[in-house]
């Protein structure tokens, strides 16, 4: 009887749920509203300067990947950065002394920017003794305990939960550190994320949840593998606030970067910052890229390249010269230069590392 | 000085391909990031980017050239002030040569691999071929009740007189879900970049021309959700294929195959099942590291329920893959990316299928019995042809099914042999070969002159290092040298 009656009013009772839930997600948009993208941060010359130098580094540091790679230096899979620069660089600039990082496969940009050095990461990638893990993790999967860069990871959202558990661990021993955790618009949509989300709500962990949105999974666009299209909106049921970002203008990303910082550390808990970016080059190496035209791959180059926009406003706003320029591109060179070198020269590592690393060997007996 | 062009490596399992057009010809100016060429691997054609600004002095590969061999010059660019003259004294190659590891030899690392071995054996129980001089047992002396059927099954699978054709392990695969797409309405292929992107392995390719994107699904990166809807899909009366981008991605779904999919049949009392495929390349490729290079073969051969199948020719493939698709129940079906691009000769028949739980004899033989499967299978071979020389004649057994095992031929071979080698990629602790040994021991005891041996993959996770990722999986010296351990002859 219950049931039939239920039944019988549940046209109308239908009908008036999807105006109060209408109502409702608006009023949960409302509450956020505070949460709209920040204006992009002021710079001054030398925050120019920085972001310039350190997203010009990345960018290099990639090409001569990409060399090398078809040079057979480098193995496996190898996914490149390029184009996604300033969001990183923004977002290092936004970050404190022990705040953690940690993101996917497609992390060198991420390791140079945290201040892992190109040597290393390089050396990583042609899988020498000298790299991040002694040649035994690769590209995809590199770490630097000192830097607070938690990984490179090859499991497309394992990285979600991980970060959450940095965060955790904050809260934990009660430091005021933040956990930056990247990942892809497509890892948004593995079920790890939002169980990842739920927690951190619920326990109000600092957590900033970096979507890079950059049109793509491999071949896949946002819209054809995501209902929601607006990532971060993607928090709404779990009362993560959240919004979009300019993820190519280095200064957007540094206010939005700024602003998360703030709400974690105040306590608020997790944040989402999705940054509209875009990659231009394949998803990895040995990829045909049949699903975009290279006109779209041209039009993101010169219109919104996240370098070349630091690069007017450093001569048409701050005055420096085309020489002045010259010398940090040549600064840069050289510094990738040598990284390549060096990975090149290298040794691989010793047999016998095959079969260290597998156990940690000294048992602690007492807490410390 | 002009800088060589080469023929670029394009992806992590490339060793050559066709250079199918040259977009920029002699004289023309290229900058860094513009197409030159186009070139197709077994996978995808790609367009070739410069590296360096200059001109295109001289063609060195022409267009429609197949085989060209990954850094092989293609071509010469001349520098800005450079005319053709400067060509005379050559050209600098751009490639400092591969790394250290490709030239060096297998001995050399064999070597080194050696000197670790005691170290192995401390810390992780060690490749049974290490500790063999330890526990050497008499090899005369006994005497073997008689095999029961010292020939073993042969049964010839193909009708004689049939037409054999030449495809590749990739062909074969997708020829299969063509078939039984066509076969049965109810039979659909579901998984990442399977349809407009023709599959991230190429495997799919063409089956959404012919089949539509109602059968041909594309999936968000949602492993653990898609794997639980085909579960879902096949209890509700549809037949489906899920394809996994590799196996790696299926430990995020694995809670569902085996939770959901194995155990149905049995919880449900027989009244409903789970019919369907996951399928998708397993085990290492090449220089992929720890995240991306696992055989899963003993993880799922463990579960009851299951059907486990990692086949080694195009032949097997196709007729197992078709057989997976009408089977009942839930087929775990394990490929191997390496093995995508290697051709077989396969019966040119309308419908070619292979019955699950059967093993193959690939070679006979009286003095060994060597056991492999899937990849596993080309140290087999190659060991087979090497020990010939030296006088061993060993038979070599593709399991092709891993559960349900066949035993009873691998047995048979034993009897007759008396010494038995297990050769896999995976782990060695728990291994196939750990499960194939102790059947043995159980069933065919008072017939071995000699223990089991099994060759595995090292027991470490898989290296990112050319050098250790050599090291770490198995090789055909070590089947050798395993096989001469257990005939005594070294
Ligand atoms: C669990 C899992 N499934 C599939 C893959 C294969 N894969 C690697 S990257 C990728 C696309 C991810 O796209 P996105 O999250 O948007 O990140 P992007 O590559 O664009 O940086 C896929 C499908 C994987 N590594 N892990
Ligand atoms: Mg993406």
């Amino acid at each position: 009887m219950a049931a039939k009656s239920n039944k019988s009013g549940s046209d109308s009772a239908s009908a008036k749920s999807a105006t109060t839930r209408e109502g409702s997600a608006r009023e949960i948009v409302k509450t956020l509203d505070h949460f709209d993208a920040p204006k992009p941060a002021t710079f001054g010359k030398d925050d120019e300067v920085r972001a310039y130098r350190d997203m010009l580094l990345i960018r290099r540091f990639e090409e001569k990947a990409g060399q090398l790679y078809g040079m057979g230096f480098i193995g496996g899979f190898c996914h490149l950065y390029i184009g996604q620069e300033a969001v990183v660089v923004g977002m290092q600039m936004a970050m404190k002394e022990g705040d953690e990082v940690v993101t996917g496969y497609r992390d060198h940009g991420h390791m140079l920017a945290t201040g892992m050095e190109a040597r290393g990461v390089m050396a990583e990638l042609t899988g020498r003794r000298s790299g991040y893990s002694k040649g035994k993790g690769g590209s995809m999967h590199m770490f630097s305990k000192e830097k607070k860069f938690f990984g490179g990871h090859g499991i497309v959202g394992a990285q979600v939960p991980i970060g959450t558990g940095l965060a955790f661990s904050n809260v934990y021993n009660k430091t005021d550190a933040i956990a930056i955790t990247y990942f892809g618009d497509g890892a948004a949509n593995q079920g790890q994320v939002y169980e990842s989300f739920n927690m951190a709500s619920l326990w109000k962990l600092p957590v900033v949840y970096v979507i890079e949105n950059n049109r793509y999974a491999m071949g896949t666009s946002v819209s054809r593998a995501s209902a929601e299209t607006n990532f971060a909106h993607r928090g709404l049921s779990f009362k993560i606030p959240g919004f979009q970002v300019d993820g190519m203008d280095v200064r957007a990303v540094k206010a939005a970067g700024d602003l998360a910082a703030e709400h974690c550390r105040s306590g608020e808990g997790p944040i989402i910052l999705e940054m509209m970016t875009y990659r231009y080059r394949g998803h990895s190496m040995s990829d045909p890229a049949k699903y975009r035209t290279r006109d779209e791959v041209q039009k993101m180059r010169s219109e919104s390249d996240p370098i070349e926009q630091v690069k007017k406003r450093l001569t048409e706003d701050h005055g420096m010269s085309e020489d002045e320029v010259k010398a940090i591109d040549k600064e840069v060179r050289d510094i990738v230069a040598d990284a390549a070198d060096f990975a090149q020269n290298d040794p691989e590592p010793d047999a016998s590392e095959l079969w260290t690393d597998i156990y940690a060997e000294d048992i602690p007996q007492a807490a410390e | 000085m002009p800088t060589e062009i080469l023929m670029p490596a394009l992806s992590p399992t490339m060793e050559e391909g066709t250079l199918a057009k040259w977009v920029k010809k002699v004289g023309d100016a290229v900058a860094p990031g513009d197409v030159i060429a186009e070139i197709e691997t077994d996978k995808a054609t790609m367009e070739v980017e410069a590296v360096d600004e200059g001109t295109i002095g001289k063609i060195l590969v022409d267009e429609g050239s197949e085989g060209v061999k990954v850094n092989a010059p293609i071509a010469i660019l001349l520098a800005e002030g450079e005319d053709e003259s400067a060509m005379e004294n050559g050209a600098e190659s751009k490639s400092r040569g591969a790394p250290a590891s490709a030239a060096e030899d297998t001995s050399a690392t064999r070597e080194t691999d050696e000197k670790q071995s005691s170290k192995a054996e401390a810390s992780s129980g060690g490749n049974a071929v290490d500790d063999m001089s330890a526990r050497r047992v008499p090899a005369e002396g006994k005497t073997h009740p008689d095999p029961d059927d010292p020939e073993g099954d042969l049964a010839q699978e193909i009708p004689e007189g049939t037409e054999m054709v030449s495809v590749t392990v990739r062909e074969a695969l997708r020829d299969a879900m063509a078939e039984e797409m066509r076969r049965d309405e109810r039979v659909f292929v579901m998984g990442e970049e399977v349809a407009e992107y023709q599959g991230a392995y190429k495997i799919t390719q063409g089956l959404l021309d012919e089949f539509g994107a109602r059968r041909v699904v594309d999936t968000p990166i949602t492993e653990h959700g898609f794997a639980g809807l085909g579960v879902g899909a096949a209890f509700g009366g549809l037949k489906p294929i899920v394809e996994f981008m590799t196996f790696n991605f299926a430990m995020q779904a694995i809670d569902q195959i085996i939770n959901s999919a194995a155990k149905t049949l049995y919880m449900a009392g027989g009244q409903m099942g789970c019919p369907i495929v996951f399928r998708g390349p397993n085990g290492a490729a090449a220089r992929v590291a720890a995240q991306h290079s696992q055989d899963y073969a003993a993880w799922y051969s463990h579960v009851p329920g299951l059907k486990v199948v990692q086949p080694y020719t195009a032949a097997d493939y196709k007729g197992l893959l078709k057989s997976a698709i009408r089977d009942p129940n839930p087929v775990i079906f394990l490929e191997n990316e390496i093995l995508y691009g290697h051709s077989f000769e396969i019966p040119k028949l309308d419908d070619w299928t292979v019955p699950i739980g059967k093993a193959r004899i690939h070679r006979k033989g009286k003095d060994v019995t060597i056991v492999s499967f899937g990849i596993g299978m080309t140290y087999a071979v190659k060991a087979a042809e090497e020990l010939a020389k030296d006088g061993i004649d060993a038979e070599v057994i593709d399991l092709r099914t891993i559960r349900p095992m066949d035993l009873p031929t691998v047995i048979r071979s034993v009897k007759k042999t008396n010494r038995c080698v297990t050769v896999e990629e995976g782990f060695p602790q728990s291994s196939v070969g750990a499960h194939i040994a102790s059947e043995i021991m159980a069933q065919a005891f008072d017939y071995l002159d000699a223990p089991v041996l099994k060759v595995a993959g090292k027991d470490v996770p898989m290296p990112y290092a050319a050098n250790l990722e050599k090291l770490a999986l198995p090789s055909v010296k070590d089947v050798i040298d395993a096989v001469k351990a257990v005939t005594y002859r070294d």
